[in-house]
């Protein structure tokens, strides 16, 4: 399996998703320019968090504009794997690839420490190897990761079983403690917290390590799938 | 030669005559002495230029006598001070990276950016060098958090930091704040980075080989921060306000592709020499740069990027714009160099030429602004040996007797009132703020006695912190000065690291006063005397002096930023309790010992007498026994006593370690305050397992370090109990909630 990993002008977590993939999955890995226009190569693309533009104008705004953002919407077309995380989520809805938006935290301040998410949905490529409902600790590192839809994108995220992650203890003023979220199909997700932060007990936690292994699983079976057809 | 570029700008005649050069703070004899060196009256660029370079920001010309006392050589020291930032080896050719620079009087008329701009000018200190930046950490003094003047500076200053260290990606993981009234109005923010470099990458800003071409690479000129080192030269006053225009703008976006740009540059190994534009900006740059390589420098200002149009010579070699670096490569490398900041969309521009005559030319508009001996811009400031005089109050401290207050005998509430004393209380407010994970690989966050940050693809770890109470330097600048040392070191060692060395920023009031300058003097040698017992050099600072304010100066507050080395992962420790049932130690002993304490100033309100009483022989048998027993698997916490002493340090170990703790203590004949709050020195809490208590206790012993046995990690609740009488008693929950509550209630 093959893992690109997006770095835009201020990206500043690219180096931590490539060292999570690396390290739980021993996968091969590439960053990929913003300015690539070919990502027919990879069968999962991290857009990783960071300040990619400095996150000047709005968080993500200026980053779908780059040539890579068509093709990371071409990739999701195909049903490729796409995982946004923090400022990758803000890029993914700014991108319109995911519904809603992100505004600033309620307290109005950056936040940065452990967060408390229940696996809503277990049944995305991301989320296959956890429990459904498991209690898993993933920290936060965002001044804009308040989540915001209209009522109407709210009853569908709900209806089609799209809300990913909740927060247990909602840090941010998030609508519905919505903490990550999923396309309709499933392969394209979005969230704050940052799994790629947590594969590493040393470091506090481990939890984010089952992401990283349900992706891989979940392409080995529809690569076998694929073989087997 | 032409004599200025702008008919605005005075004329030599007119710096001469209407002594402008004095609003600079140059002095009737350095304007004799620069006229000297030019055999002729400066014109308005140059005396602008002299300015700066002669400022104590730049030419330490006030201190330098008293650095010069510091050691500054090791075995492991691979460069001291003098460069960007001074170079510790760690093994495995790596080496580790780091200097601390203050922000201070920037920080107190505009905090936001006066904090953000700190925080960028030392990561480029550190990127300069060729290391990746890991690490930032903050040491911030203000005043009383009470007053809507502070809590404003507090608010901002930390939004500052996390405004530029979260965009840029380097976590911010650790440092210390205190607060008391000596810092009103003149806040201290000290911000320190730490890097990582193999030794055949190291760089050094060196203008080598005459003929090769020097490059500009950074976001254009512009006319802020004109003058920023001179402002950071003189004391704070009422009209201080009006310089915020010396204020400095930070974009930590263009700093990350400055950086990233630079490394990659670095990397490619075609880099002569490369430096920072900090303090004094193109002219401090330009002039170390060709002094350390023994050259001339020509500057061709036309060709240096412009943010706004007309800007004379003068505004353009004193502008401090951040986020600018210049570099040297021989000509056939242009192109190389050229591509890298085309990719990444950085401006890279030739603005020079290195020459063999020694001077600094400065060439505008097709004419010679500027001609200037390297050597005298660079080493001939004078430095002066200011006179130096014990002050009246420190006589008068020696007569205080600090066991002179009434008993109290409510030692919950006393316990309580100093958890929440916002110098003690959760930083997590301020911290929380800060990303201090991206990287992934802090392994210890803020909040303990150290922060902790792996090395990647080794088993090896660097511990890092900073520490100055300024409060003993204050009563007791000698002493003062060798506890900061100290207390790093506890700090480090508890973190289960080998301390390796210290940056110090020097943060005093006027050193034209006779009595500041002796606080210098004694804590100067008082520090320099730690570093040589504990084998901690210094490699490299930051001076910042008048630091005053309306009331007079601050305490001396010589912050000690170390770095000590952990062998392998499995030593990291933190101060939290571990598990039930485990055996709780103190190392060291307890006196009455109450001068400069937080319970000095929380429950009296005062301030006095002499700090505790440090002894360096001690206190090296006790980092010694406690880093041997970390690396011997026996220790499961440590924590060093520090402001509150050991009940606060219970306290804190137990909310750690969201555990409860019963212990029991001999008075020993002190009386039951003094003993849960003394602050004596040289003194650590450790804990350990049952099964290990009795190798523990054994091995401190064997090492002569006094031990004591005085409870276990039990229950939910912190008692003590003294002579066999329960002294205190006080759900941990209680405790956390008081200690995480006091400083966002403050502040909301």
């Amino acid at each position: 399996m093959k893992f690109a990993v997006l770095v835009f002008p201020g990206s500043n977590c690219d180096i931590d998703c490539f060292k999570a993939v690396e390290d739980t999955l021993g996968e091969s890995v590439e960053y990929v320019w913003h300015t690539a226009t070919d990502l027919s190569a990879y069968d999962c693309i991290l857009v990783p968090g960071g300040f990619s533009y400095g996150d000047y104008l709005r968080c993500g705004a200026i980053s779908q504009f780059a040539p890579v953002m068509t093709e990371v919407a071409k990739a999701a077309e195909q049903g490729k794997y796409v995982l946004g995380i923090c400022n990758g989520f803000q890029i993914l809805t700014e991108a319109r690839l995911l519904p809603g938006a992100l505004l600033r935290n309620e307290s109005m301040k950056f936040r940065c420490h452990d967060t408390l998410l229940t696996v809503v949905n277990n049944q995305t490529p991301f989320t296959r190897d956890y429990a459904d409902g498991e209690e898993i600790t993933i920290p936060i590192a965002h001044g804009e990761g308040n989540y915001y839809c209209d009522d109407a994108t709210l009853k569908q995220l709900k209806d089609n079983n799209q809300i990913v992650f909740q927060y247990g203890h909602n840090p941010n003023g998030s609508l519905h403690d919505i903490a990550g979220i999923c396309n309709e199909r499933g392969n394209v997700v979005g969230m704050m917290p940052h799994p790629e932060r947590a594969v590493d007990e040393l470091l506090g936690s481990a939890d984010g390590k089952k992401m990283f292994t349900s992706i891989l699983k979940a392409w080995r079976d529809q690569h076998d799938a694929a073989n087997i057809r | 030669m032409t004599q200025q570029t702008s008919v605005k700008e005075p004329t030599a005649e007119q710096v001469a005559d209407q002594q402008i050069y004095k609003q600079m703070g140059v002095s009737d004899s350095e304007y004799e002495l620069i006229c000297g060196f030019l055999g002729r009256k400066p014109n308005y660029t140059e005396i602008g230029v002299f300015s700066v370079m002669w400022s104590e920001h730049c030419a330490y010309k006030n201190s330098k006598p008293l650095l010069r006392r510091f050691p500054t050589t090791g075995p492991r020291v691979l460069m001291g001070p003098g460069e960007g930032a001074g170079i510790v080896d760690i093994g495995d050719n790596q080496a580790v990276v780091f200097k601390i620079e203050s922000h201070n009087h920037p920080s107190a008329v505009e905090p936001f950016q006066g904090a953000a701009t700190g925080v960028g000018g030392i990561i480029r200190d550190i990127f300069s060098m060729g290391a990746r930046p890991v690490a930032v950490l903050n040491s911030l003094r203000f005043g009383k958090l009470e007053s809507e003047r502070v809590k404003y500076l507090f608010e901002h200053v930390v939004s500052g930091i996390a405004g530029y260290g979260n965009c840029i990606g380097i976590p911010t993981v650790g440092g210390e704040v205190m607060f008391d009234e000596s810092y009103d109005g003149n806040p201290l923010v000290n911000a320190m980075c730490v890097g990582l470099i193999d030794h055949d990458k190291i760089q050094r800003g060196v203008a080598k080989g005459v003929g090769n071409p020097v490059f500009y690479v950074g976001p254009p000129t512009g006319r802020d921060g004109i003058h920023g080192a001179t402002f950071a030269s003189e004391e704070l006053t009422e009209e201080s306000e009006a310089r915020r225009t010396a204020v400095q703008v930070g974009d930590p976006f263009m700093e990350k592709l400055v950086m990233e740009s630079c490394l990659e540059l670095i990397d490619s190994g075609i880099v002569l020499g490369i430096q920072d534009m900090g303090a004094a900006g193109l002219t401090c740059s330009s002039a170390e740069m060709a002094s350390k390589a023994g050259n001339g420098l020509e500057l061709y200002l036309d060709q240096v990027p412009q943010r706004e149009d007309g800007m004379t010579a003068y505004e353009m070699m004193l502008s401090e714009s951040q986020e600018r670096m210049l570099f040297v490569v021989e000509p056939k490398d242009e192109a190389q160099a050229m591509e890298i900041f085309e990719r990444w969309g950085v401006i890279c521009a030739k603005v020079g030429k290195v020459t063999d005559d020694g001077r600094l030319k400065l060439l505008h508009h097709g004419e010679v602004v500027g001609d200037m001996p390297v050597h005298a811009l660079v080493d001939e400031c004078p430095i002066y040996d200011k006179p130096s005089s014990v002050p009246a109050y420190y006589e008068q401290q020696a007569h205080v007797d600090t066991n002179r207050y009434d008993e109290v005998t409510d030692l919950s509430g006393a316990l309580k009132s100093i958890l929440a004393s916002p110098t003690v209380a959760s930083k997590a407010w301020v911290y929380d703020q800060y990303d201090y994970m991206v990287r992934t690989s802090t392994a210890v966050r803020p909040g303990s006695d150290a922060a902790v940050i792996t090395i990647r693809g080794t088993r090896k770890a660097l511990a890092m912190t900073t520490d100055c109470n300024g409060r003993y330097v204050y009563l007791d600048p000698e002493v003062g000065g060798k506890i900061a040392v100290s207390e790093a070191a506890r700090n480090i060692v508890c973190s289960g690291a080998e301390p390796l060395a210290i940056t110090d920023n020097l943060n005093f009031g006027s050193p034209e006063k006779p009595d500041i300058f002796w606080q210098m003097e004694k804590s100067v040698d008082g520090m320099a005397e730690a570093c040589r017992v504990l084998d901690t050099p210094v490699i490299g600072g930051n001076v910042s002096l008048y630091n005053e304010n309306t009331r007079g100066a601050i305490y001396p507050t010589p912050v000690v930023g170390m770095v000590g080395l952990i062998h392998d992962t499995d030593h990291i420790t933190t101060q939290g309790f571990k598990n039930e049932g485990d055996v709780i130690f103190v190392l060291g002993d307890t006196f009455a010992e109450l001068g400069g304490s937080e319970f000095q100033k929380v429950i009296h309100q005062v301030t006095e007498g002499r700090p505790p009483a440090l002894d360096l022989d001690i206190e090296k048998k006790l980092l010694g026994s406690v880093l041997s027993a970390i690396q011997s698997g026996l220790v499961q916490s440590a924590h060093d006593l520090s402001e509150g002493g050991l009940s606060v340090a219970l306290a804190e170990s137990c909310i750690s370690g969201k555990l409860g703790a019963s212990v029991a203590l001999n008075s020993d004949n002190l009386r039951h305050d003094l003993l849960l709050f003394s602050e004596s020195q040289s003194r650590i809490l450790l804990s350990a397992t049952p099964a290990q208590a009795d190798a523990l206790e054994s091995h401190i012993q064997s090492q002569g370090v006094p031990v004591r046995r005085i409870g276990q990690v039990q229950g939910t609740e912190l008692q003590i109990q003294v002579d066999g009488k329960q002294v205190l008693a006080e759900q941990v929950n209680n405790l956390r909630q008081v200690w995480e509550d006091a400083i966002p209630c403050l502040m909301n």
